[in-house]
């Protein structure tokens, strides 16, 4: 090589050399460069709707500029916090989000283990890869997606009233869209039908990464392979199992947008309105900006000191359980 | 190992009952909205179609391929996934590989700068203003811009960097490459699974986004095809609560083409890129998310 030759002049950075950090930032000044696409994306994107919060303590008017139309609205401090917690509301919203999150949580947490756990038995190469292909499907399409097939099968018509009729669980078609009461159910169930696969990939890992003696040694004390389940794989599972689960409950505030967006209607809205929604409707259906700012804040906030807390948890629990 | 006692065997036929069950729960859905794509229109109103069509048409299809709307938002959303794609790539990999070098200056600071993203957010109203602000309401770019940087394809990538042998980076700058040079010659190739990875999940993303262009365009030019789809759905839910007394004055209006066929052949029209590309990539995605679930 060419520049090998010329033996470059340049100081070859030794790991542990100190130099002065002036010197070391112009010997970087590339690796700078490549930062600031991302960096001004960031900024724009993420930082400034930061800072654009204030707009939940003053009474923001739209029109002019908008980090300008700050000096003109007026200072309200808590007000719009306080709106959201006495109109009621609140805790119709705060009920939905968490039981929709929780129900997803009860039906969807296990699913993927006794599905990987399932799989996990099939000696086939072939049939496993088969049985993994299809379960991840619905994990890849939109919820534009799923909504639209999920209310096709549980349509009058469809497949789903079309079993319980015929054995006779109900003689007229359910009308699942048209009692709030379902609704809850449906985006567990919907939640459970689309990632279950796809949250399958955790635990298989972890399960590809049990040590195969520990199999042999079972087998040879004449264990049978529902033993080999119940005393080798899932106890090997557990910390995943624990961790995984911590850090769902660290995300139920985050109980979706698009599928209850995208599936209800007016006649369930008293049980679908989750947080997320219902800032949309009243931000952007309604241009109730501040208001919608507020609810939306709340969320953020009491989200991430929930992030907060469970990382920690994780930590703890991980150490403790790994080693 | 020929012995094997009942239980086990009990214990198989449970789990491969399970399974097939499983894969009828999962596929079903999709037969089952492929196969009223290409029935009839006036015989699926009357119901009973569930694993078979009765009356084989194309007649929905040859509706879409000639309905403008929809063609143009299929166009907008190859668009974005062709742009985007690559770009969100490249900002992302370039950002990965600083990250990943253990000697740059505040390397912490900057890597908490944005981390820090992924757990706090201003919410969805000061971040349309921003939009607003920045002049990207109604325009291609709200689809792009914005997406630009994911922070956790970010760390996947920084990941798969520093687990790269350091010796070629250190041969390459004995060979007077800068910082940029390695990065295209050396980083860049060898990266190329967990940007294969990253690709696929971006790519996906862009095909299904939805909401940014419900939200945050006006145009009908700058309608998505899933967009278009969340519409064709408004109008069937509406459609379906009035009263059967009106359905049944209308089905005679609906006999041609029913929008419950158009809802369904245009549902399969969005899905099949999806379900044609990822088996493909399948085991891209599942090393990389193995990589990034051993690593965080």
């Amino acid at each position: 090589m060419k520049a090998f030759a010329e033996q470059s002049p340049r100081p070859v950075p030794l790991p542990g050399r100190r130099t002065a950090v002036w010197r070391r930032l112009a010997q970087q000044k590339y690796l700078w460069l490549m930062i600031v696409p991302a960096f001004v994306c960031t900024l724009v994107f993420s930082y400034a709707p930061m800072f654009g919060l204030y707009m939940a303590f003053i009474n923001y008017q739209p029109g002019g500029s908008f980090f300008g139309s700050f000096f003109h609205g007026k200072f309200v401090g808590l007000e719009w916090f306080r709106y959201f917690f006495n109109n009621g509301d609140f805790w119709i919203v705060m009920r939905n989000t968490l039981a929709q999150s929780l129900l997803s949580l009860l039906l969807g947490f296990p699913a993927p283990i006794i599905l990987a756990l399932a799989i996990n038995e099939v000696r086939s190469g072939f049939f496993k890869k088969i049985f993994q292909t299809i379960s991840y499907l619905p994990h890849f399409i939109s919820w534009v997606i799923a909504a639209n097939i999920i209310i096709t099968l549980l349509s009058s018509q469809g497949l789903v009233n079309k079993v319980l009729m015929l054995l006779h669980i109900t003689d007229e078609p359910v009308a699942f869209f048209q009692h709030g009461h379902y609704f809850w159910w449906i985006i567990a169930s919907s939640n459970m039908w689309k990632d279950m696969g796809f949250n399958a990939i955790m635990y298989l890992a972890g399960i590809a990464s049990i040590n195969p003696e520990l199999y042999e040694a079972a087998k040879v004390d004449g264990a049978t392979r529902m033993k080999l389940t119940r005393y080798i794989t899932l106890p090997a599972l557990r910390p995943t199992i624990v961790i995984l689960l911590i850090l769902a409950v660290g995300g139920v505030l985050n109980a979706g947008f698009d599928q209850q967006y995208l599936m209800q209607n007016d006649l369930v809205l008293k049980y679908s309105d989750v947080i997320d929604t219902y800032t949309y409707r009243y931000g952007l259906q309604n241009s109730m900006f501040s208001y919608a700012a507020a609810v939306g804040m709340f969320k953020s906030v009491v989200a991430f000191l929930l992030v907060l807390m469970v990382n920690r948890l994780a930590k703890k629990v991980n150490d403790q359980s790994l080693f | 190992m020929k012995s094997r006692s009942m239980g086990d065997m009990l214990y198989a036929g449970v789990v491969y009952a399970f399974l097939l069950a499983v894969v009828f729960v999962t596929f079903y859905p999709f037969w089952n909205v492929l196969v009223l794509s290409v029935n009839s229109a006036s015989d699926t109103i009357k119901g009973g179609i569930y694993f078979w069509p009765r009356e084989l048409t194309f007649t929905s299809y040859k509706e879409i391929l000639t309905d403008s709307e929809i063609m143009h938002a299929v166009w907008v959303t190859v668009a974005r996934t062709v742009i985007g794609t690559p770009l969100s790539v490249v900002v992302i990999s370039l950002l990965a590989y600083p990250l990943s070098n253990r000697d740059l200056v505040m390397r912490r600071p900057v890597t908490l700068y944005f981390i820090f993203t992924m757990y706090f957010g201003g919410g969805l109203i000061p971040y349309y203003m921003v939009l607003k602000t920045v002049h990207l309401i109604d325009t291609f770019w709200v689809f792009i811009l914005p997406g630009l940087v994911n922070v956790f394809y970010m760390i996947l990538v920084r990941t798969y960097i520093e687990q790269l042998p350091q010796e070629m980076v250190e041969s390459a700058k004995i060979d007077g490459a800068n910082d940029l040079q390695i990065f295209f010659r050396v980083i860049f190739p060898l990266t190329m699974p967990v940007l294969a990875t990253i690709a696929l999940f971006t790519a996906v993303g862009h095909w299904n986004a939805w909401f940014d262009s419900y939200a945050f365009t006006y145009k009908s030019s700058l309608k998505t095809l899933q967009a278009v789809l969340v519409k064709i759905l408004n109008q069937y839910q509406t459609g379906s609560m009035v009263s059967d007394a009106q359905k049944l004055a209308d089905s005679a209006k609906r006999l041609a083409v029913s929008s419950d066929t158009i809802r369904m052949a245009a549902t399969v029209v969005a899905t099949l890129p999806i379900v044609l590309v990822y088996p493909f990539l399948q085991r891209y995605f599942v090393k990389g998310m193995t990589l990034g679930a051993v690593k965080s």
